[in-house]
């Protein structure tokens, strides 16, 4: 399809009821494009030696070339390029062996050369594609116009003295990989959804951190909305949004605002807004009349940057099982459901965790555990996986106590929050804390008879409930497995209780 | 102790392996000549002490035997090159007082090689004029004198020039985006060499026009440009534009057999108004290629026309954006404001003298939207046409002869108002910039002023060996040994 055909199909697009919004005057559409600026997973800076590591002392890790020094030239970093061409790769988009360092003029107190280095004409990266998926389990395919390199700026500071501003360079000069979306998304959960799925994508690659509250993923969000059915309405674009929420406040703020302002008889200026995060909403930055002419040409000092297609194909034999495929393999290998493997697959980490815990054993059993008690107690405890005080090995250790009837799920459950939670037996395997407590599930026919018959002998009244209504018997498990502290084993229990009460299966 | 100024840099180094003289002794009498040579202005920052410590360890090398190339050789060094520890200003007020903490890579080539710096020498500002009047220090005075008018070096290496010609140094340093080394060179009877593009690296060099400047060596003949040469050119891993092929050895390329040379005498050289004497040098210099055994092709490079006006695009495109970090943040001089932009525009606005102003709105607006197909993109068409003309004749020639100027050293202050003409001067030598090739200059004669005149050799890329070859076949022939009189001599 030309880009004029796909333009004209997105427009034709069939809007989606549930993304509609309505207005005073009827529903209303919004249509977003992202721009998401993603921090490349590189020692180096783009163009010169100086570090990049994050929190470091203001302007310590500045080079000659970091801060414009007369006469110093740019050398690209290859390890920048590599990784763009692996992101590339993920986003399943067309690498070009030829793109073309350009220079983005325009005076900035961060931004020492007085010019950026970014790409304009001839991008590293060309259409690619994204699957998001959305809460109804339902997937979306968003579009991907390119994706190119480029130098971040610095720090401006404004806030460290009374009448000057700070600048801090150390981000000057790291590399950046500028991913552009197409206008696909209808709806802020859609562009959530998009961000949250490229973050994923780029921390399977290892080619961006993705870490947001650091600065090293950031999105522009661009906004616009229209009447069912009607062609593109006129955009603004919101700089720098810092977090899939804010992304997903400043959407809605933004939308709203737009068709208040038609709804009113007016029309939406072509403008850059900031999203104020204080108050959840988005504010001018400047006008379409005030933007840079930016005059792009090819730096002189750096020669286009060119590669073999083998080299291309190296990478890509490199390249990990990304969220998408993992998803499949886990619905189809361990017969998991859309959703657990949804989840499970959302960061590399909880997946490899997973597949850990899964190796050699029941494979849904593993994931109600992972999914339902370590990723609930890691929310609980506000910590990271990397951060767990159990290993996957003792998961799997204690998964293996209830399949071979050591211990019931219940006393699995308990066990797990000894092993988890802060305590005296945080971080202790699963068979030392049986042994220790006792709390060896109890086969033994006789002890789990007579305390049937101790429970049946107590409640006669109820024996003449469940006898005229089967399902009473349930209750009487209960009362066994509160009287054995959980320890008898439930299905055991179960038999006995129905055969001295002389009723079938419930 | 003065004939030792007279000794070229060959006869230098020659004398100094020989141990007829030290490297102290020898640069001494550059430092008292480089005193008594102030009212050229040549020199914007005379360095006498490094000079002589610099001098002094040559000399305990050559005592070791561990004497380098250019062991003890007192040269003067052009202020666009960045001098660790050394005022660097590229002879704009916009730099202040900035001292690199770094050394460019040409120069420090230099110095590993053995050579001594006797300071930083003038030129036009940023590099940008034809005249080297557009310095912050001020003009400098060409040692030729005719009708006892000052006349310019030329420009913008116009310092370079004048401290070669006036034996201050015995070479320079030098750099050339569209002639800056050829023309000024020729106007002051001296040897100068624009490399390659790629030959030498740009790192620490002030940049004007990235795609066009080259750095190269101004001397008093062939076999001393050669020499300078061999320590200035190679490879550079922080120069991605410099290109990696083997330096070769210049100076025993010089062997003086041009027989079978093949020189293309390009038509479309011959421009209208070119004065006779500039034609019959032209000619003088096709008869001494012929007598020396080259045989001479008539050769076609039609674009010509279209250079000046694709140069006068290209490298102020290039300059605006390259001069957009001088801003008063980080370092050179600041003229506060009360907000950013204030500040900034006060800065640049007294930081930055006419003709770079004149070039850097030139720039931006050439690369302005609405405008960038129309001049850049077309200007940069022009430039791959230039390139094939160049292609298309070293098909059928060697070299290419042309004169390197459409006249001699103007008097100083004559072409102020008037920014075309100045322009013209590099209506021969932005060629080669453009299409980067090497290109050589070559005093030849004198026009009926007394004043030095010179050809140009343009050769294909990396043939710096047969430029200089073919160079000196015209130096030999030219025997060209005029001398300005020493009238700027302040001997008190």
């Amino acid at each position: 399809m030309s880009e004029a055909q796909i333009r004209e199909s997105r427009v034709a697009n069939t809007p989606n009821p549930k993304n509609l919004v309505s207005g005073a005057t009827g529903d209303w559409e919004i249509v977003l494009g992202l721009e998401v600026h993603a921090q490349v997973s590189s020692e180096a800076k783009l163009f010169s030696g100086a570090s990049t590591e994050f929190g470091s002392e203001p302007n310590s890790q500045v080079s000659l070339v970091d801060a414009a020094m007369p006469g110093m030239l740019p050398v690209i970093n290859w390890k920048c390029v590599e990784q763009a061409v692996r992101t590339g790769l993920g986003l399943k988009a067309q690498v070009n062996c030829y793109s073309v360092f350009d220079r983005k003029n325009y005076f900035y107190a961060d931004l020492p050369q007085g010019y950026q280095i970014s790409q304009f004409k001839y991008p590293i990266v060309g259409e690619g594609i994204i699957e998001i998926d959305l809460d109804d389990g339902e997937t979306k395919q968003i579009g991907i116009e390119r994706l190119h390199l480029e130098q971040d700026a610095g720090k401006s500071m404004h806030d460290q003295h009374p009448s000057m501003s700070f600048v801090d360079l150390n981000r000057s000069g790291i590399a950046l990989m500028e991913i552009v979306s197409n206008p696909d998304m209808r709806s802020a959960a859609e562009a959530q959804a998009y961000v949250k799925k490229l973050r994923a994508i780029l921390r399977y690659l290892g080619t961006c951190d993705g870490n947001m509250e650091q600065g090293s993923m950031r999105a522009d969000v661009n906004v616009s909305v229209r009447r069912p059915g009607d062609p593109l309405g006129t955009r603004c674009e919101i700089k720098n949004v810092n977090s899939i929420r804010f992304i997903g406040q400043a959407i809605e703020h933004e939308a709203r605002r737009q068709i208040a302002v038609i709804e009113d008889g007016g029309t939406i200026k072509q403008e850059t807004r900031l999203f104020d995060p204080k108050n959840g909403e988005t504010r001018s930055m400047r006008s379409k009349e005030e933007a840079h002419d930016y005059r792009y040409f090819p730096d002189p000092d750096l020669l286009p940057i060119t590669f073999e297609q083998s080299w291309v194909d190296e990478i890509a034999a490199t390249l990990p099982e990304l969220p998408d495929d993992k998803k499949a393999r886990f619905v189809s290998e361990y017969g998991l459901s859309v959703y657990d493997a949804g989840v499970l697959v959302s960061e590399s980490e909880s997946a490899n965790f997973f597949e850990q815990v899964a190796k050699g054993r029941d494979a849904k059993m593993a994931a109600n555990m992972v999914v339902g008690s370590v990723f609930a107690g890691l929310n609980k405890s506000s910590i990271t996986l990397a951060e767990c005080p159990i290993s996957a090995d003792q998961i799997g250790a204690l998964i293996d106590l209830v399949a071979d009837d050591t211990i019931s799920t219940r006393i699995a459950k308990d066990i797990f929050d000894m092993m988890f939670y802060e305590g005296p037996d945080q971080g202790k395997d699963p068979s030392v804390l049986v042994e220790e407590k006792g709390l060896r599930q109890v086969t033994d026919t006789g002890e789990i008879e007579a305390a049937v018959d101790a429970v049946i002998s107590a409640n006669p009244d109820k024996v003449e409930q469940a006898l005229a209504k089967p399902k009473m018997a349930g209750w009487f498990v209960g009362q066994v497995m509160q009287s054995t502290g959980g320890k008898a084993n439930p299905q055991a229990v179960k038999v006995m209780v129905l055969e001295k009460l002389g009723i079938e299966e419930a | 102790m003065s004939s030792l100024i007279d000794l070229t840099l060959a006869e230098s180094r020659d004398g100094l392996q020989k141990k007829a003289f030290s490297s102290h002794e020898l640069t001494q009498a550059h430092i008292q000549n480089m005193e008594n040579s102030r009212a050229l202005n040549a020199v914007v920052l005379e360095t006498p002490e490094q000079a002589l410590k610099m001098a002094q360890l040559s000399d305990d090398k050559i005592a070791k035997g561990k004497a380098g190339p250019l062991e003890g050789i007192p040269i003067g060094v052009k202020d666009l090159f960045c001098t660790k520890g050394v005022r660097t200003t590229a002879c704009s007020n916009i730099l202040g007082e900035f001292t690199p903490t770094y050394e460019s890579t040409v120069t420090s080539q230099l110095w590993q090689a053995g050579a001594v710096m006797l300071g930083k020498l003038n030129n036009d500002e940023f590099a940008m004029g034809s005249s080297n009047e557009t310095s912050r220090f001020g003009p400098v005075i060409n040692p030729w004198k005719s009708d006892g008018m000052d006349l310019v070096p030329g420009g913008s290496s116009g310092g370079s020039s004048a401290a070669v010609a006036a034996q201050i140094g015995v070479g320079a340093t030098a750099t050339d985006t569209g002639g800056s080394i050829r023309q000024p060179a020729a106007f002051t009877g001296c040897v100068g060499l624009k490399p390659t593009y790629g030959r030498c690296s740009r790192w620490g060099i002030v940049a004007f026009a990235s795609s066009l400047d080259q750095a190269g060596p101004i001397a008093r003949n062939v076999q001393d440009t050669a020499i300078m040469l061999q320590h200035m050119a190679g490879h550079d891993a922080k120069d991605t534009t410099s290109i990696d092929t083997p330096v070769p050895d210049y100076e025993s390329a010089l062997t003086g057999d041009i027989r079978g040379l093949r020189v293309g005498i390009p038509r479309e050289y011959r421009v209208d108004g070119m004065p006779s004497e500039i034609e019959a040098l032209w000619q003088q210099g096709i008869e001494w290629m012929k007598s020396a055994g080259a045989e001479i092709v008539d050769v076609s490079l039609p674009h010509t026309k279209y250079a000046l006006p694709a140069y006068y695009i290209i490298a102020p495109a290039e300059a605006s954006s390259n001069l957009a970090r001088y801003d008063g943040l980080r370092y050179g001089a600041r003229v506060e404001g009360n907000s950013l932009d204030e500040m900034y525009e006060a800065t640049r606005a007294a930081g930055f003298g006419d003709e770079v102003k004149r070039r850097i709105m030139i720039g931006t607006y050439v690369l302005s939207a609405g405008y960038y197909d129309a001049y850049y993109v077309k200007a940069l068409q022009v430039r791959r046409l230039i390139a094939n003309d160049f292609h298309e004749a070293y098909k059928k020639c060697d070299v290419l002869l042309s004169p390197t100027t459409p006249s001699a050293a103007f008097p100083v202050g004559s072409n102020h108002d008037d920014p075309l003409t100045m322009y013209l001067n590099d209506v021969f030598t932005v060629t080669a910039n453009l299409a980067g090739l090497p290109a050589i200059s070559v005093p030849a004669g004198l026009d009926a002023k007394g004043l030095p005149l010179g050809l140009q050799l343009i050769g294909p890329a990396f043939e710096e060996q047969l430029l200089l070859r073919a160079a000196q076949a015209i130096e030999t022939a030219a025997e060209f040994n005029a001398q300005p009189t020493t009238w700027w001599l302040n001997n008190e």
